[in-house]
């Protein structure tokens, strides 16, 4: 039985619904980068998983399952919106043209995100839960103090976005955010994805009342949304994005989805939960109830379908040799960036491990030629 | 020339600060209308307004956090956290967000954000008060710990804190806020010294003392009153814990062989450790007797009534300078 108080447009079975206050009409070109989006965000993530199992990635942080939410917020942003991911947020960063390869790179453990966060608007992946939230707010009162909200403009008119999941509802900081927005009126949408685990406890060990009830003690308005319906999820974060962007303060909205997979590939979701109810969420599964609309819809055909496959089989190509082909940093480079300006104590380890670290090739290409 | 207090100095250099770059604000409890519990802000909100000079709602990860993601939209947020043992519920922003973001992201994001706390004891107060935890963040890479022990340092540093691109912790001596001294806001650029550079506030020939922040006038006293017996002492002023000016300590052990530390964080692990260890790393040889620590001791800052006898003293920096010139 779905919860009447969830806005759903698209039930488990494809079945478009409507909605009084969340509409959307989109061109079938949008709906099909939307179906695109989500497609090719299982496949990358199939291949990382798969990268990882073959040593290739230390780690690897799925997101299946998680599709609708991380596409749809992702694909309600404007250029000029400034997102503050998690870790499992790669849909919404990808939206944001980031190279999948920038997200491996950390994975790898060659960096700790590749890309450019001014050049993209998304901060680097933030691993201590609920610590980008704070930061997100502030942001906002930046883009406030700018005069970046509530001109009119379309370009101009700035709102951030937070990320986060359903463990990082009980940090302090996640509160502190929350009333911090709604004291200053802060431009920030709050889009918790509850995937119902936070590795191995369940939502109910976070939270007594449902996590969109929060926001109601923060004073600001609280959204559920069907998080594997990628039209929904669309709507009302595009709503509360224009909400916020027009100064009407922030908004908190819970992506009602699931984590189909393991929290990361060193987890073992066998030991906490049942395969029942993962199968039961299979049958809600984001993609499939999207294509069975598409198709009804006669959006979707046979010949978007294969080029979708053949463009899901390049990418697996390119991130696959694009991993084994990752140069490892210099380790000289770890010194590069503690501080912007020069710290002496810094300076003389540097000087002194390159030092040694010379020392130590050169002794290990003369035992080599013995 | 001008004579001020330490907190106007503050004052003085914040405000100035705020009339050179619009993208300077304030943000801390109590700093509006109050004009911060220490009066360090007073008349800054009425002259540079509520959007500038932020009074926010009590939760220090809150201030440091948001501080933050201001940083990151090109302002350049002071911070006031009201009193050193309120810091700790902001030092999972500090140490994770604020010290790691710009290695985190090779150097694309800059926070540069001044987190000003009134440090160190005798001041009579309750527990939370009195501490020095400067150490704490000074062993967090990618953060910068500055220490000023006197009016004319407390203006420019601040200054040169909300300048530096890297996020500074700006440790204001508690008990020093109203101690006076001449303060030269004349200085054109280049004349200031540079915010890490340790001071020679008194030349000396038997010994060095080397203090920072609140203890720094400690150290001059017990140096005038060696001086009385004869005793010459050199007396240093850190001014920063991280950067740590060694080469300035350093020369002068040199020079005088001995080396005396003073300060209200506790020795065990405390800052002076690091300052001992340096010495011994770069002038072994020219040590007549092991270095000597004044400090706090391994325990949580005392009651009131006892505080006088956990802080450095006269008669304990005096024992120690004895205790190396016998050596």
């Amino acid at each position: 039985m779905t919860d009447p108080l969830m806005v759903q447009l698209l039930d488990q079975h494809g079945v478009r619904h409507q909605h009084p206050e969340y509409e959307i009409d989109l061109e079938a070109e949008e709906l099909l980068g939307l179906y695109r989006d989500m497609v090719l965000l299982r496949r990358f993530d199939t291949e990382s998983e798969a990268l990882q199992r073959k040593g290739q990635l230390g780690l690897w942080v799925g997101s299946r399952g998680q599709e609708a939410s991380s596409v749809g917020a992702g694909r309600a942003t404007r250029r000029q919106d400034q997102l503050f991911p998690s870790y499992r947020d790669h849909g919404a960063v990808l939206a944001r043209d980031v190279d999948p390869l920038h997200i491996l790179s950390i994975f790898r453990g060659i960096d700790h995100g590749g890309w450019d966060p001014q050049a993209h608007g998304v901060h680097p992946y933030t691993l201590v839960i609920a610590a980008q939230m704070l930061p997100a707010v502030g942001y906002a009162m930046g883009v406030q103090r700018d005069g970046a909200v509530g001109t009119g403009d379309p370009a101009r008119d700035t709102a951030v976005m937070a990320f986060f999941g359903d463990g990082a509802t009980s940090q302090g900081e996640a509160s502190e955010a929350l009333n911090w927005a709604a004291v200053f009126n802060a431009p920030v949408v709050f889009f918790c994805q509850n995937n119902q685990w936070a590795i191995s406890e369940p939502v109910a060990r976070q939270s007594p009342v449902p996590l969109h009830r929060r926001a109601e003690g923060a004073g600001m308005p609280g959204v559920f949304v069907d998080g594997n319906d990628v039209l929904a999820v669309l709507a009302v974060v595009r709503s509360a994005l224009d909400r916020a962007r027009n100064g009407g303060g922030p908004t908190f909205v819970e992506a009602f989805t699931y984590r189909m997979g393991a929290h990361t590939t060193s987890d073992d979701p066998t030991r906490y939960r049942l395969a029942a109810e993962v199968d039961e969420w299979r049958e809600k599964d984001p993609i499939d109830r999207f294509r069975t609309y598409l198709l009804a819809e006669g959006v979707l055909d046979e010949d978007y379908e294969e080029q979708l496959a053949a463009e899901s089989d390049a990418l697996a190509e390119r991130v696959r040799t694009g991993v084994e082909q990752m140069v490892d940093p210099d380790p000289a480079s770890m010194f590069d960036h503690a501080y912007a300006e020069p710290h002496p104590q810094v300076l003389a380890e540097r000087d002194e491990f390159l030092a040694a670290w010379e020392q130590h090739e050169r002794d290990a290409v003369v035992e080599g030629a013995h | 020339m001008e004579t001020l207090p330490i907190g106007k100095a503050i004052n003085a250099g914040l405000r100035a600060a705020m009339d050179r770059d619009p993208r300077v604000l304030l943000m801390g409890e109590d700093i509006g209308a109050l004009g911060g519990v220490f009066r360090v802000t007073e008349g800054l909100q009425k002259d540079f307004g509520e959007d500038r000079v932020i009074d926010t709602p009590l939760a220090e990860a809150g201030i440091v956090g948001t501080a933050i993601g201001m940083a990151l939209r090109g302002f350049r947020p002071v911070c006031e956290i009201q009193f050193n043992g309120f810091v700790y519920p902001a030092f999972n922003q500090i140490t994770t967000q604020l010290a790691k973001l710009r290695a985190r992201s090779r150097g694309r994001l800059s926070v540069p954000v001044v987190l000003r706390i009134p440090h160190g004891g005798g001041i009579g107060s309750v527990e939370h008060h009195s501490e020095s935890p400067e150490v704490l963040f000074a062993h967090t890479a990618g953060l910068r710990v500055v220490a000023p022990s006197n009016a004319h340092d407390a203006y420019w540093m601040i200054q040169q804190s909300i300048a530096s691109a890297d996020p500074v912790l700006f440790l204001e001596p508690e008990r020093r806020y109203w101690e006076k001294g001449d303060v030269d806001v004349d200085l054109g650029p280049g004349q200031v010294a540079p915010l890490h550079k340790a001071r020679i506030l008194k030349p000396g020939t038997d010994a060095t003392l080397v203090a920072y922040g609140p203890t720094t006038k400690l150290a001059l006293d017990a140096a005038a009153a060696a001086a009385e017996d004869g005793t010459d002492l050199e007396v240093i002023d850190l001014r920063s814990i991280s950067p740590l000016d060694v080469d300035t300590v350093a020369e002068s052990v040199r020079r005088t062989g001995r080396l005396v530390t003073v300060s209200e964080a506790a020795t065990f692990h405390g800052p002076m450790a690091e300052v001992a260890a340096r010495v011994q790393e770069s002038c072994f040889y020219s040590l007549e007797a092991p270095v000597k620590r004044v400090g706090g001791f391994h325990l949580p800052y005392p009651a009131a009534k006892v505080e006088e006898h956990y802080l450095p003293n006269l008669d304990r920096v005096l024992d120690a300078v004895e205790q190396t010139l016998a050596a």
